[in-house]
């Protein structure tokens, strides 16, 4: 039996202006070789910048990598060039709903749902969301009710997407915004975030005096995950906790992203 | 005592390694240094295990294990830690073009040497 990958292979060597980089993409990835896609897919993308199908499939590849963010900005760049791609849009709600963000994800489906009204999995999605985003809002409403002023509003506090935990506290070892869950699912983050007081007093006093100029993040890496903490703001600092997946050199770039999400959030706030 | 001239010695020999020091984490004191002049040596020994300290905290409250790496990165340079048995740190400071990925394996194969 010949062996559709190698085959594939042999057309795109033969004739490199085809598109059946999207069919190899797609069954390398189906075969599970994310390295191999991910190539493939850029080098579609390369290729063929104007065309949605591609992007579609780079996105595609990014999500099965856990790149979420990358993933996201590729899915948008095809409803830019293909305005109610189906594909996309349930590729962007996917991603909103992993993120635990339902609301996010209902007009992505809803999108989809008006581009294929017949497709029966996504009126069944669309159906689940809206009912998860009710039940939601009734718990909203009577947490609302008991949380102190200062933390309300915080919902929207998501920096980076795909952290397994994320902080935001004060000078004071005080929690903002945003939560980190041990993994037997207890809500862990007022302690982390009470360890955290003076961390950034400490990290800049340690720069200062090896003359290091101005701290910027400071991570510990264990077996089981990364803690990564900056000060987006001199008044805050920011505690993510991330897969111990995520390469160590990808930490700096994290870094730099969420401090800006915390800062943007935080004006958002003012 | 040999061992960790040695160990240390491997950790400073990795380019744009500024110095190198054996750290008592519960006291911050210095067990042992091979610093670049200028490096106030207590001074960094203390901060560093604090730092480190307050992390494995943290991370030990997160549900996560024991840190095997802390790392400060600062404008102009990057402070690493890695544990040696149950209370000693092994702490490098690295200038900003440092090899930091050779480093890091310098410093938990030296780390590995003296805790075993």
């Amino acid at each position: 039996m010949t062996d559709p990958i190698r085959e594939l292979t042999a057309q795109l060597a033969s004739d490199p202006q085809s598109l059946v980089f999207l069919e190899l993409g797609e069954a390398l990835r189906n075969r599970g070789q994310p390295a191999a896609a991910y190539k493939v897919a850029r080098m579609g993308v390369n290729r063929y910048p104007e065309l949605a199908a591609s992007h579609d499939l780079l996105a595609r590849v990014l999500a099965d990598q856990g790149d979420r963010h990358a993933a996201a900005e590729a899915w948008r760049r095809v409803l830019e060039l293909s305005p109610g791609h189906i594909g996309a849009n349930k590729g962007l709600a996917f991603l909103a709903f992993r993120a635990g963000d339902p609301e996010g994800a209902l007009p992505f489906l809803e999108s989809a749902l008006g581009a294929a009204p017949d497709d029966e999995g996504l009126a069944i999605a669309v159906e689940r969301v809206r009912t998860a985003l009710n039940g939601a809002a009734a718990r909203a409403t009577a947490a609302a009710a008991s949380e102190p002023s200062a933390l309300r509003g915080a919902e929207g506090f998501e920096p980076f997407e795909d952290a397994r935990g994320v902080v935001l506290l004060d000078t004071q070892g005080l929690r903002l915004a945003g939560t980190v869950d041990a993994p037997d699912g207890s809500d862990v983050s007022d302690a982390v975030a009470a360890h955290l007081q003076g961390v950034s007093r400490e990290a800049s006093r340690a720069a200062r005096l090896l003359d290091l100029g101005a701290w910027e993040s400071v991570t510990a890496e264990s077996a089981d995950g990364h803690l990564l903490v900056l000060a987006p703001t001199q008044s805050t600092v920011l505690l993510l906790l991330r897969d111990a997946r995520v390469p160590v050199g990808r930490l700096g770039l994290i870094a730099e992203q969420a401090a800006r999400a915390a800062r943007n959030w935080l004006e958002r706030l003012a | 005592m040999r061992n960790l001239g040695d160990a240390l010695e491997r950790v400073t020999r990795v380019s744009g390694i500024r110095g190198a020091m054996l750290v008592a984490e519960s006291d911050g004191l210095v067990v042992a240094e091979a610093l670049a002049e200028g490096l106030d040596g207590a001074a960094v020994a203390a901060l560093a295990a604090s730092l480190t300290l307050r992390l494995r905290r943290t991370a030990i409250s997160a549900g996560l294990a024991v840190p095997q790496v802390v790392q400060l990165r600062a404008e102009r340079g990057t402070v690493l830690s890695v544990p040696v048995g149950d209370d000693l740190l092994l702490v490098a400071v690295a200038e900003r073009d440092a090899n930091l990925g050779l480093a890091r394996l310098e410093l938990r194969q030296a780390a590995a040497q003296l805790g075993s």
